[in-house]
């Protein structure tokens, strides 16, 4: 008797459905058996990280805001990854974009600029992050570099970037030499949607563009020829779809999506510019994106599953002091599992008997 | 050695090899259902059968590729059980693949080594190579690199290869489908030899008169299951065409007096060159096609038939607008959906991964070339029913049959999916239409729809460019042949007036004698 992978006729819609909840299902598996190598009960573990999170307020606020920059990143990627441009570099993007809307808000500091100010933010954030994404984009497109490299390596120019400029040109006087930003006015911070809580408008902006790149991929051309592009690149090159604009076209969205994220969490949850400002939200990202299987209703659900890792692996330290590391752990081995069970979609396990009486007539 | 007759061939009584029910099954598909059937030493066995019948499975199977789900294969009497090819190598079988494993910067004689299991060095080697390719008539030069070899030299390599191991048994898979009509008559040759010294061959084909000019046996599989085996000397080609289709083909029929009109695709010196290593150059094709005519393009593939179907389509644009003419307007430097908005359409060689996407619904695949026109696409948002219209209509046309109404394309048979792509494209109602291998690998039932579906477009007043291997085929719906050889192309001649000897000498790269006549194929 042996198990063996037998490919499918067509796709499996239902597995591309529940393959993700396999996944979790594993990776809680292992985190069962993680835990108890550590000396922690499980079964309290995995309630700090799961349920805590979703039984008060607060906590369930906390997921929105921190599935909201996850979400609006992975959506961005999901372009590039069905259009097989391999942007790994969101977090690069996110920092940039960031900066960008931070001069705006640094420069009017103290002055009494109108209600233009968080606009203009926005708007220089999200082309900042998609200029700077265009820089492996088009080293790719004209000179074959391996997109994956140079925009991985942008991300620590763009970390040690900020990182300078925090420390030096942009350093609140008043801020005891902490590297950091003075606090942006309130006309360049992104207004909350509930007062006194943490709710805040990027939540809607994440909604918004979700349905945007659902009716993208769904209802047009342009999103068809995406996803060509990635399945089959030589009958699109016959469908006279040109890849290497497409590679142009989703690293440019997918750069302004991070950095338009970037700049939502500056001006928003963190409220200043300082190093630090992401616990790796543009690599989480990518988990969300395969995680929702590079679909927009799917990354949604993803984002806000991911969003309680990070809440969850606050509350387990806080609790149970189990290192914070352990929710990149928990992050990294769903990604595996993740990866393991698309296979499932165009493969099936089979048992199969062959029969095996007579042994064979050479050796 | 291989000059003395290998042992235990001559043991009487008890086939070579023996398959007993031999069944493979695939999920719920059955791909091979209770197969027997015996091959004898010193026979040539043909194994006919259309696309899916089976054929392949059943080899695969004896050469101990993939295991069978049930039934038993015995050889010299004995039951077998294959885990792999190198055991069937081991037993004496062998086996020469429609597509070959070589590597093209490695040597004549490194391939052949990468694929021998034996231990002997490399100098032994390269000399028993040549002394086999000479004993047996395939020259080699083993110092050569297989990119500069013709596919005739690269088949001599395989079967080289295959003979070094002197196998009592040899399979071929469908070995004249890449070879010029000479190149196979040498190869029969060959095969009569291999025969008279008592081995046994197994030939896969579908082409009859090659299987009734050289087989002692023929068996003939359909949908998985064997129907009959029989002398195929004492059967003729319609009959045996019978057993394979299980039905009478429908016959192809040419609209008389098909008028030409205006030239609807003209080419005018179109040099290009090569996009990839080790690709074919194009040398200064030129030829004028008129609405009403079917002009073909015969050649042995690898011959630069791909890079005149990117070069005519737009996948590869000319710096030079007057090179490709499309309805009277320069289009060498347009895009292939501006050409498609001129008025073209094109089906190429490869059904899946370039005609469609696999892995996408065929409505996705009708939107693929549909977008540039019929009004699929409107301020950019896809019209779904537009494009469901035109699966239905393909579907109803060509009697496209599939599961349900909208599947993947990778889920269609090919004869089915073929007829899906050239629907897709008729139904454009195009002036010029350029097709690539347009039945490869088709069933004969599909193939005669297809078929039936050019000459009907050209009756409507298209022009259409045919590619393909089959000279049958051109023969029977062309008006006029064309022949490509190392990236040239042959001044067309008339389809009535062609011959299989003038062809096969312009395909094996020759000019012809002004004078040659000889009977007209197709006659």
């Amino acid at each position: 008797m042996q198990l063996v992978l037998e490919k499918r006729a067509e796709r499996s819609g239902t597995i591309a459905l529940v393959s993700p909840l396999i996944a979790i299902g594993l990776t809680v598996v292992t985190m069962v058996i993680l835990f108890a190598i550590l000396g922690k009960n499980p079964l309290l573990a995995l309630h700090a990280y799961f349920i805590a999170p979703l039984t008060d307020g607060y906590s369930l606020q906390e997921i929105a805001v921190k599935a909201t920059p996850l979400v609006m990143i992975a959506i961005g990627l999901s372009l590039c990854y069905l259009a097989n441009a391999w942007n790994i570099g969101a977090e690069g993007q996110f920092l940039i974009g960031a900066v960008a809307g931070s001069w705006i808000a640094v420069k009017t500091q103290g002055t009494d600029a109108g209600a233009w100010v968080l606009p203009a933010m926005l708007v220089l954030a999200a082309a900042a992050g998609a200029l700077y994404a265009l820089i492996p984009a088009i080293c790719k497109v004209k000179f074959g570099a391996s997109e994956i490299l140079t925009s991985l390596m942008l991300v620590y120019v763009a970390d040690l970037f900020l990182d300078y400029l925090v420390r030096g040109p942009w350093r609140d006087p008043n801020g005891f030499n902490f590297p950091t930003t003075a606090e942006f006015d309130p006309v360049a911070t992104v207004p909350l949607l509930i007062e006194g809580g943490r709710l805040h408008l990027g939540s809607i902006i994440a909604l918004l563009v979700v349905a945007a790149a659902a009716i993208l991929l769904g209802r047009t051309i342009k999103g068809f020829e995406i996803r060509v592009v990635g399945a089959a690149p030589r009958a699109a090159r016959f469908g006279g779809f040109n890849a290497n604009q497409l590679i142009i076209l989703t690293f440019a969205i997918s750069g302004a999506l991070a950095g338009l994220a970037g700049i939502i969490e500056v001006a928003g949850p963190v409220g200043h510019l300082q190093p630090g400002i992401s616990p790796g939200y543009g690599f989480t990202a990518i988990i969300v994106a395969f995680l929702g299987r590079l679909n927009p209703l799917g990354i949604l659900i993803a984002g806000l599953f991911l969003a309680l890792t990070f809440i969850g692996g606050e509350q387990a330290q806080i609790a149970m002091k189990i290192p914070l590391d352990v929710t990149k752990v928990f992050q990294g081995i769903l990604l595996f599992y993740v990866l393991a069970c698309d296979s499932l979609i165009l493969y099936r396990f089979k048992l199969s008997f062959p029969n095996r009486q007579v042994a064979s007539g050479t050796h | 050695m291989l000059d003395s007759t290998p042992d235990g061939l001559n043991s009487g009584e008890s086939p070579l090899l023996r398959t007993i029910g031999l069944t493979k099954r695939y999920g719920d598909f059955l791909a091979n259902d209770s197969i027997d059937i015996d091959i004898w030493p010193g026979e040539i066995h043909a194994l006919l059968g259309e696309n899916g019948a089976g054929k392949s499975t059943l080899v695969k199977a004896i050469y101990g590729l993939i295991q069978p789900s049930a039934g038993e294969i015995r050889w010299q009497g004995r039951r077998i059980l294959l885990s792999g090819p190198s055991e069937a190598r081991g037993l004496g079988i062998g086996m020469v693949f429609q597509h070959f494993s070589l590597f093209d910067n490695l040597t004549v004689a490194e391939n052949v080594a990468l694929g021998l299991d034996g231990r002997e060095s490399f100098k032994d080697m390269s000399a028993r190579l040549e002394q086999v390719s000479e004993a047996y008539g395939l020259p080699l030069d083993p110092k050569r690199e297989v990119w500069q070899l013709s596919v005739g030299e690269r088949q001599r390599i395989e079967i080289v290869r295959a003979l070094m191991q002197d196998p009592k048994f040899l399979i071929l898979d469908e070995p004249t489908a890449v070879l010029t009509p000479k190149e196979a008559d040498q190869l029969f040759v060959v095969l009569e030899r291999l025969k008279a010294e008592g081995r046994a061959i197994l030939y896969i084909s579908h082409k009859l008169e090659e299987v009734k000019r050289l087989c002692d046996t023929a068996t003939i599989l359909r949908g998985g299951r064997k129907v009959e085996t029989c002398n195929p000397r004492r059967e003729t080609a319609a009959s045996l065409a019978r057993m394979m289709v299980g039905g009478e083909i429908k016959e192809v029929k040419a609209a008389s007096g098909r008028t030409t009109t205006v030239p609807r695709l003209v080419v005018n010196d179109l040099s290009l060159a090569p996009s990839e290593p080790h690709g074919v150059r194009l040398e200064h094709i030129s030829f004028e096609l008129k609405g009403g005519e079917i002009l073909g393009i015969a050649g042995v593939a690898g011959n630069g038939q791909e890079e005149l179907f990117a070069a005519l389509s737009g996948e590869r644009s000319s710096k030079d607008p007057g090179t490709v003419v499309i309805e009277g307007i320069a289009a060498g430097h347009l895009s292939i959906t501006q050409r498609r908005r001129l008025g073209a359409a094109f089906v190429p060689e490869e059904r899946l991964g370039h005609g469609t996407a696999p892995r996408m619904k065929l409505s996705e695949n009708a939107l693929l070339t549909g977008h540039a026109a019929s009004g699929m696409v409107h301020r950019g948002f896809i019209n779904t029913a537009a494009t469901l219209k035109t699966v239905d209509r393909a579907t109803e046309t060509f009697d496209v049959r599939k599961a349900k109404r909208d599947p993947e394309a990778a889920s269609l048979s090919g004869g089915n999916l073929q007829k899906f792509i050239v629907g897709r494209e008729i139904l454009r109602n195009p002036a010029v239409l350029v097709v690539s291998q347009p039945t490869w690998g088709v069933d004969a039932g599909a193939a005669a729809v297809i078929r039936q579906a050019l000459l009907d477009l050209a009756t409507a007043g298209a022009a259409v460019l045919v590619t393909s291997q089959d000279l049958d085929e051109l023969a029977e719906i062309t008006d006029r042949i064309a022949v490509m050889f190392h990236g040239k192309l042959s001044a067309p001649l008339a389809t009535r007036e062609a011959t299989r000897e003038n062809l096969g000498l312009l395909m094996g790269g020759s000019s012809l004698e002004p004078k040659e006549v000889a009977h007209a194929i197709g006659a």
